[in-house]
C-alpha cells in the first residue's frame, strides 16, 4: 500500500497500510514514543482502503479492513482517518488475537494489582481510566483488557485513549496538550479527542499484573454500589469478550478463574469527580 | 507480488528460511486471505522461523483445530436431526475431509456445513431441520423462488443458536448449468465415514470439487479450492477418475485441474494458454492481502453466471440483482 507503518502495542505488532497519507501521518505523530516494533513482522495487517477507486480522490471514503474484516464496516471520512486507523486495529484484536482472552474492559494499575472496569460504550469505563492514569495509577488501556490463560494476570494495550464527547474537556483539564490528538468532530459516536497515554504505561507496556478488583461503572445515576452474583459477572464478561468462544476450554477456565478470584461490584457515579472518590474508597476497602 | 509466494510455501514448506521480514508479512497477509493460514501452518510445521512468526502459526493451528471440531459436532447435529427420515446424511468439503481424516481436512478452514441428499427427499428434510432448529437466512422472496426453481440447493439455513450454516444440495451444479454431474450416482456410490455419516467415493470428491472450482465459481479464493484438489488426487487411480469424471460430464475441467495442481502444488506441468489465464486469477492476490487484476476478476464473475444460465435468463437475473443494488464481491 502507498503509505505504511508497523506499531506494537502491548504485546500486538500492526502492519497498517493506508492509501492516504493523513492517517499514517497522524498515527506516526501520536505513536512516536511508542517503542518500535522489534522486527517487522507484524501478527496483524490493517488496510485503510478507498471503498471505491472513485473515492480515494472524490469524497475520500475509508473501508476499515485487513487480515480480518466485517463485510458491513461502516465507511469512515478521511477527515476521521486515525479514527479509521485505530477502530482498525481493534477490528483486528477483537477478531483475531488467541494469546489472551480478551476483555473489552478498560484498567488502572497500582501497587503491583490492576483494576479492570467493564461496561457498555458511554459507562465511563473509558473516561476514569484514563483520569486515574492521570493521577497516579498506570494506565493499561481503555478498550481491552488482556487477561492470561494460563497465569490470570492481566496484560496491557495501551493504544491512544479514545475519549468522546464531554469526555475530551475533562481530560483535556488534566492532561498537557501535547498528549491531545485533533479533535475529530461528527463521527459516528460523536466527537472524538484521542489521548496518548503517560510515559509510564508506553515504557511498562509488556508488564502484566494480577487483578484485585473488578468495577462494572455506570455514568449518570446517584451513587450507588451494589454487589453483583458470580453467575452475573460470568455472563457479563463472555458478552464482553469478543474471543471467548473461540478460545473453547482455556477461555473458559481462565475466566472461572478471574470470578472466583477478584471481587466485584456495580458503581453508580452522577459525575467524574464522585466516581474518583468512590474507585478510589473501593479499592482501599476491596482490593 | 502475486499469490505465488504463498503457493511456493505449500509447495515447498523449508523454503521460508529465504524470507525476510517483509516477505514473512506478505505470506500471512496472502493465506489469511485465502484462508489457507491453517495449512500453512502444519506444513511449517516445526521448522525454524523468526519468534514472532512462531505464535502466528500456532494461533493459526489451535484455530483449524476448533474449526473441525466445530464442524464435525454440527455434522453430528444434522444427523441427529435427520436421523428418521432413512436418508443418508452424505457430508461433502471440508466437513467431510475433517470427519474421515484426509489430508485435504489438515489445517483446513471449514465454513457452513454442506450435505448432499437426494432429491426427492428435499421437502422431508427441510422440515426436519427446520423442526431442529435452523431457520432461513435469505428473506427476500426473488432469492427464496431462485434458489428453489433453479439452484442445485436449498437457500441457506442458519441454526437459531449455534449461528452455523447449513447447505442441503440435491445436486451438484445449478439446475441451470451446461454440465449435469449425476448426483444420484454419487449418492449410490458413497462410502460411510460413521454409522450415521457418509461422503463421496475418492473419484468423485474430485469430480466435485473440480466441478465446484472450475465448471461454476468465479474462482475467487480458489487457490484452497485447488490446494483441496491436489490433496484429494493423492493416490487416486487415474483410469478410474477419467471415468467417473467422464460419466459427470467433467472430463476437460478435471484434466484441467490435474495441470493446475501439478503445476502449482506439485511437480510441475505444461499449462495451455487457458490454463495460463485461469492461474492468473487464482493467484491474483498482493502481499498486502488484497485481490488484484481487478478487470480479470470481474470477468471470471460473469463468466461464472454465463456458465450458469442460459443468456436471456442471465440477463433478467442480473437486471433484478442490479436494481436491488446487488455488486459482485
Amino acid at each position: 500500500m502507498k503509505h505504511a507503518l508497523s506499531l506494537k502495542i502491548g504485546p500486538a505488532t500492526f502492519r497498517i497500510g493506508s492509501a492516504w497519507r493523513q492517517p499514517v501521518e497522524a498515527l506516526a505523530r501520536l505513536y512516536a514514543d511508542y517503542p518500535a516494533p522489534a522486527d517487522e513482522i507484524a501478527d496483524f495487517t490493517v488496510r485503510l482502503e478507498p471503498t471505491s477507486p472513485f473515492r480515494r480522490w472524490f469524497r475520500p471514503s475509508i473501508f476499515i479492513t485487513g487480515d480480518h474484516g466485517l463485510a458491513d464496516a461502516a465507511p469512515m471520512s478521511l477527515a476521521h482517518g486515525l479514527l479509521a486507523a485505530e477502530m482498525g486495529m481493534n477490528l483486528q484484536m477483537a477478531l483475531g488475537w488467541r494469546r489472551h482472552l480478551l476483555l473489552h474492559a478498560s484498567s488502572v494499575e497500582k501497587g503491583g494489582r490492576v483494576l479492570v472496569m467493564t461496561g457498555e460504550s458511554g459507562s465511563g469505563k473509558s473516561t476514569l481510566a484514563a483520569q486515574l492514569g492521570e493521577r497516579g495509577w498506570r494506565l493499561m488501556g481503555d478498550e481491552f483488557a488482556l487477561l492470561d490463560l494460563e497465569t490470570g494476570a492481566i496484560f496491557p494495550f495501551p493504544r491512544l485513549v479514545s475519549l468522546k464527547n464531554r469526555a475530551i474537556d475533562v481530560l483535556a483539564a488534566e492532561a498537557p496538550p501535547g498528549r491531545m490528538g485533533p479533535l475529530l468532530a461528527g463521527t459516528a459516536k460523536g466527537d472524538i479527542r484521542h489521548l496518548v497515554p503517560r510515559g509510564d504505561a508506553v515504557g511498562r507496556m509488556s508488564e502484566g499484573a494480577l487483578p484485585a478488583l473488578l468495577l462494572f461503572p455506570r455514568f449518570g445515576h446517584a451513587t450507588d454500589v451494589r454487589a453483583v452474583g458470580q453467575g452475573e459477572i460470568f455472563m457479563r464478561l463472555t458478552q464482553a469478550s469478543t474471543n471467548y468462544v473461540a478460545l473453547g476450554e482455556p477461555g473458559f477456565a481462565a475466566l472461572t478463574r478471574f470470578v472466583r478470584n477478584v471481587p466485584a461490584r456495580a458503581i453508580d457515579f452522577p459525575s467524574g469527580g464522585e466516581a474518583i472518590a468512590l474507585v478510589e474508597r473501593l479499592w482501599e476497602d476491596l482490593a | 507480488m502475486s499469490a505465488r509466494l504463498l503457493v511456493r510455501a505449500l509447495r515447498d514448506p523449508g523454503g521460508v528460511a529465504a524470507l525476510d521480514g517483509r516477505g514473512w508479512n506478505s505470506l500471512i497477509a496472502m493465506a489469511r486471505a485465502e484462508r489457507l493460514i491453517g495449512t500453512l501452518a502444519l506444513r511449517i510445521g516445526e521448522r525454524p522461523v523468526p519468534m514472532a512468526v512462531r505464535p502466528i502459526l500456532m494461533d493459526a493451528r489451535a484455530d483449524a483445530e476448533r474449526e473441525a471440531r466445530q464442524a464435525l459436532w454440527e455434522a453430528d447435529r444434522a444427523a441427529e436431526a435427520l436421523a428418521g427420515l432413512g436418508v443418508p446424511v452424505v457430508l461433502l468439503k471440508g466437513t467431510a475431509y475433517a470427519a474421515a481424516g484426509l489430508s485435504a481436512g489438515q489445517g483446513r478452514f471449514i465454513g457452513d456445513l454442506d450435505i448432499l441428499v437426494p432429491r426427492e427427499a428435499m421437502k422431508d428434510v427441510e422440515q426436519a431441520l427446520i423442526g431442529a432448529g435452523w431457520e432461513w437466512v435469505k428473506d427476500d422472496p426473488y432469492d427464496d423462488a431462485y434458489y428453489r426453481q433453479w439452484m442445485h440447493e436449498l437457500p441457506p439455513m442458519i441454526h437459531a443458536s449455534r449461528d452455523r450454516m447449513i447447505d442441503v444440495h440435491h445436486t451438484v451444479l445449478p439446475l441451470t448449468a451446461r454440465q449435469t454431474p449425476d448426483a444420484a450416482a454419487m449418492l449410490a456410490d458413497a462410502v460411510p465415514i460413521t454409522n450415521e455419516l457418509y461422503m463421496l467415493c475418492p473419484e468423485d470428491r474430485v469430480c466435485h470439487a473440480v466441478a465446484h472450482l472450475l465448471a461454476d465459481g468465479d474462482l475467487a479464493g480458489g487457490l484452497r479450492n485447488l490446494w483441496d484438489i491436489y490433496c484429494l488426487l493423492d493416490g487416486i487411480d487415474p483410469a478410474a477418475l477419467e471415468a467417473r469424471a467422464a460419466r459427470h460430464g467433467l472430463v476437460r475441467h478435471v484434466r484441467q485441474a490435474q495441470r493446475l495442481a501439478a503445476a502449482l502444488y506439485g511437480a510441475g506441468g505444461r499449462l495451455t494458454l487457458w490454463d495460463r489465464i485461469v492461474a492468473a486469477r487464482l493467484l491474483a492476490r498482493d502481499g498486502w492481502g488484497r485481490e488484484r487484476r481487478k478487470l480479470l476478476g470481474f470477468a471470471f464473475y460473469v463468466r461464472s453466471h454465463w456458465l450458469r444460465m442460459p443468456p436471456v435468463m442471465l440477463a433478467r437475473h442480473l437486471l433484478t440483482k442490479w436494481r436491488k443494488g446487488h455488486r459482485p464481491a
